[in-house]
């Protein structure tokens, strides 16, 4: 009835028992708050059900901010076991918990992190910078985002019911195979990405043709903000990476649970098929996350510069090279396995190359404050810290790429440095900086300033604590994701500092919870009005807070900076308003997503009837949206309502 | 004072590290110094770019910030040709000059290539298990599980393989790690040059003991101090046989399992091994 499902589940070890119920207890607090305030009907009719892009980035930022602090968690366990117990005997993080929690926190922190965050920005900000009222399919933007809740609440239950994957974020074969891994900690691995990643592959495509036909009129693709360039890059890899992932953990699952031989050591399956697949999807993962990141920067540069962006055209070309070099370099995460030295050198080559275009974005970058006025907000602050870490990052990234010396540096801790160096200093600081910069659009108020300041710079010095000394203990020959080693090496120190490192890492969060907090208590203080940076892309002309349909008017734009433009000619706007139409709220997510989860579960436990009454309710759910009549999905906001909250949002002057 | 923290900080370090064995800049073998000379050149061409980088970036942000009365602002400018490219001109030379040497130097340091020697090399086959390494000799028909003896100056070609997880071999003294994966033999060229005894390790997970999967490869004087070690083993009455059975009790996962030394074993044990993965069809073809 249950398949493997039984009490036995339920975890043993104290650190993951106090994991579940201080987990538990929170979301237990929550949902009692909420039911005492009667905030339900509140919740599920303005935010769960929205198709609205701008509510629904809000709430993947919101998730993704919930597992970062999940992940960090994590994190600081795996710093406390390394500097503390993996020299004793005992530990309260047993090895193979250890390994889960490496795991566990490589995978929160690329999927249900950064891809969340990144996703969560594109949807508030790509719509208004392009011009348009909406997405290009909004329904199937809610699906993807509920499947990646349903992903993230699959990998959090592993806690309590079962276990996780202890084979490392892309869990190799034959490790991740039945014969090693027995259990249903792989399979929480692979579902929760399987349903995550086909959600991450509907929104690459739903924002490719959201860009590519429903920009303002005017707006060529060269007169397109540079973020919308970026965005363009990272969706196009989102479209012909992410069905290699879904397809290769198809193949592992299949392996797994009906015996196949896609990649097992025997029978004519290969696990090096599976490594090449999985970085052919997991190299551009990299520049998925961070060909966004450098758009942010790109529009920070130029606005906080009020300066035009110094070659945007370079800019332009530097995007769509690295988007397409990103596919031709995947091998070298792998230049140890014994390909022969012709393909290693290619591999190696065109890693470098892509140094190229990434160097010219650096310089465009600082040539863009060249001749302007640089006001040092937090969010250029955040810039300035990534120029330098992100540099930093490049050069042993290219120590890396050679492959003469990747056969030295391969999984060290000088590797898990590197990564860090561009994940944390590159993609994070980015969105920090996004997020810093486009806050007040959405809430009318700006974040505090000097806060802002204290978290970038816990940050900054956090990040370089914790990782130089995984750097140096790289070249002593300390590998990554060990729990145990011997005290005579001589590492323990340096772990120490990495630990210290982490610790102003957490107090640099800390400063961002309070930063939030505070801004919000003294909203009145920090209000301002809907162009407080003096912008320059269009998402600036919105009100604040953004009307649900963006723009009254759509009138053609004509230059790049397309609202700096129009302030410097004085363009007033119309006050002639006419109907807009824009999409009904609807459960339809929500219930995709509830049924993806259980689909997920079912597998994971060997559960076959549910498995399948959950695949036949989902497409049940998906037939009928299809069969709705327009009337049922659309609703007109009249041209007399427009009016009226054009005039509420934009006072009496507009 | 960011100087100052600098030079502490390096101060500090240096004084941290002084006594320790830093194993990849403390190159004692071949291929290790090959590697560590590598990275230094690469190291310096890649601070020739990033040193006007973050000269710019100061010098630029500093001049520019708002309130400085002595910039100039222009908001529309956007670009120039000559700069440009500069930008684009300036990398392409570094990458091409680098690709030069990657192409030149990952063939010079292809794992697969045995070291030229006027010496005859000494063949080891290593088999990465759950959570030990075993290493056969077989041109001296012994065995020994966890510490690796080696010649030094003479080149040791390795053949790796696993009968556990994906793992991976590396002495970081002497250089170049290698994949050792089932059903393949993968190679492996090293050449040890200085007495000693260097730390090995796998470097890719392979299951709960992984932490617990690590060696000394001990690099004895030369050749004859590595015949009289081979010389010992045979005769000393400690050492077992490696049969067929004790080998598949030993392939069980076990955890800190203790140096040891094996005067035979079974013939073709290298090969059983490989082909216990390969299909059964192929494998009867080989005549196994």
């Amino acid at each position: 009835m249950f398949g493997r499902l039984g009490f036995d589940a339920l975890p043993h070890d104290p650190v993951t028992i106090g994991g579940v119920v201080g987990g538990g207890l929170a979301v237990l607090g929550v949902v009692a708050a909420m039911t005492y305030f009667k905030k339900w009907g509140w919740l599920w009719r303005n935010w769960l059900t929205s198709l609205d892009p701008k509510k629904i980035g809000i709430m993947y930022i919101a998730v993704a901010v919930i597992m970062l602090l999940r992940g960090l968690a994590d994190a600081a366990m795996l710093r406390a076991q390394q500097a503390i117990f993996a020299t004793s005997a005992s530990s309260p993080i047993s090895p193979d918990l250890f390994q889960q929690v490496f795991s566990a926190h490589g995978t929160i922190m690329i999927f249900f992190v950064a891809m969340g965050v990144i996703f969560g920005l594109i949807n508030l900000i790509l719509p208004l910078q392009i011009g348009a009222r909406d997405v290009a399919f909004p329904l199937l933007n809610s699906i993807s985002f509920w499947l990646f809740v349903a992903g993230m609440v699959l990998i959090n239950v592993s806690l309590a019911l079962g276990e996780f994957s202890a084979a490392g974020w892309l869990a190799y074969p034959p490790l991740s195979g039945l014969e090693y891994s027995p259990g249903t900690g792989i399979d929480y691995w692979i579902w929760s990405l399987q349903i995550a990643g086909v959600g991450s592959l509907l929104s690459g495509v739903n924002f490719l043709v959201t860009i590519f036909t429903m920009r303002r009129k005017g707006m060529t693709l060269m007169k397109m903000p540079i973020f919308v360039w970026s965005v363009l890059g990272s969706m196009l890899l989102v479209a012909f990476a992410f069905p290699i992932l879904t397809a290769t953990l198809a193949m592992l699952s299949l392996d797994r649970t009906l015996g196949m031989h896609f990649f097992t050591s025997d029978l004519g399956g290969n696990p090096m098929m599976y490594v090449n697949l999985i970085w052919a999807w997991g190299h551009p993962e990299v520049y998925i996350l961070i060909l966004p990141a450098f758009g942010i920067f790109s529009e920070i540069v130029a606005t906080y510069s009020r300066k035009k962006l110094f070659g945007y055209k370079s800019m332009v070309w530097a995007i769509l090279a690295i988007t397409v070099l990103s596919f031709t370099v995947w091998l070298h995460h792998f230049f140890t396995m014994g390909a022969g030295a012709n393909v290693n050198a290619f591999f190696g080559i065109m890693t470098m190359i892509i140094a190229i275009p990434t160097g010219v974005k650096v310089f465009n970058w600082i040539f863009t404050m060249y001749k302007g006025k640089v006001s040092f907000k937090t969010p250029m602050l955040w810039f300035m810290g990534f120029a330098v870490t992100f540099t930093i990052g490049g050069v042993t990234g290219v120590l890396m790429a050679v492959p003469g010396i990747d056969y030295q540096m391969h999984n060290s801790l000088f590797l898990v440095a590197h990564f860090h160096n561009m994940i944390i200093g590159g993609v994070l600081f980015g969105v920090f900086a996004g997020i810093t910069y486009w806050w007040p659009k959405f809430a009318g108020f700006r974040l505090h300033e000097g806060l802002g300041k204290a978290a970038f710079w816990c940050w900054l010095f956090g990040f370089w604590f914790a990782f130089i000394p995984l750097y140096i203990l790289g070249f002593m020959g300390a590998v990554r994701r060990l729990d145990s080693y011997d005290p005579s090496l001589g590492w323990q120190g340096l772990f120490i500092v990495a630990g210290l490192g982490v610790m102003l890492i957490l107090l640099g969060v800390f400063f961002q919870v309070v930063q939030v907090a505070y801004s919000i208590w003294k909203r009145k203080e920090l209000a301002v009005g809907s162009d407080p940076w003096d912008g320059r892309t269009l998402e600036w002309a919105t009100s604040t807070p953004v009307a649900e349909y963006n723009f009254a008017h759509l009138d053609a734009v004509q230059d790049r900076d397309a609202f700096w433009a129009a302030k410097q000619s004085k363009t007033k706007a119309s006050t002639k308003f006419t109907d807009i139409a824009l999409p009904k709220n609807t459960g339809t997510g929500a219930y995709v997503g509830a049924a993806a989860f259980v689909i997920g579960f079912a597998v994971i436990w060997h559960i076959w009837w549910l498995a399948l009454l959950a695949l036949l309710v989902l497409v049940g759910i998906v037939i009928a949206s299809t069969l709705r009549e327009d009337e049922d999905t659309e609703m007109i906001i009249t041209a007399a309502e427009v009016a009226a909250t054009e005039k509420r949002l934009r006072g009496a002057g507009a | 004072m960011s100087v100052l923290l600098v030079v502490i900080a390096c101060l500090g370090t240096w004084l941290y590290l002084h006594d320790k064995n830093v194993a990849i800049l403390n190159p004692k073998g071949i291929i290790a110094s090959q590697q560590v000379d590598l990275m230094a050149f690469t190291l310096i061409l890649s601070v020739i770019v990033v040193v006007p980088v973050f000269t710019m970036l100061g010098v630029i942000a500093w001049k520019y910030r708002e309130g400085n009365p002595k910039a100039t602002y222009e908001p529309d400018h956007e670009g120039s040709k000559w700069l440009e490219v500069a930008w684009w001109g300036i990398p392409i030379v570094i990458i091409a000059i680098l690709s030069v040497v990657t192409w030149i130097s990952t063939h010079e340091l292809d794992p697969y290539k045995p070291i030229a020697s006027d010496k005859k090399a000494v063949k080891v086959q290593v088999v990465a298990l759950q959570w030990k390494w075993l290493f056969l000799y077989p041109e001296y028909g012994v065995a020994s599980v966890n510490e690796l003896k080696m010649p030094v100056g003479v080149p040791v070609n390795f053949e790796i393989t696993a009968d556990s997880p994906m793992s991976a071999f590396w002495i970081p003294n002497l250089g170049s790690q290698t994949y050792a994966m089932n059903g393949m033999s993968s190679k492996l060229s090293l050449r040890a040059d200085k007495e000693g005894s260097y730390r090995g390790s796998n470097t890719n997970i392979s299951g709960e003991g992984y932490a617990d999967m690590h060696f000394q490869a001990v690099a004895l004087k030369d050749q004859a101090a590595f015949d009289a070690w081979v010389a010992d083993v045979k005769q000393d009455d400690a050492s077992a046989y490696l049969d067929q059975d004790t080998y598949d009790e030993l392939r069980k996962p076990s955890k800190k399992t203790p140096v040891t030394q094996y005067d035979g074993y079974a013939s073709g044990l290298y090969d059983t091994i490989m082909h216990k993965y390969m299909p059964m069809d192929h494998a009867h073809k080989e005549g196994h």
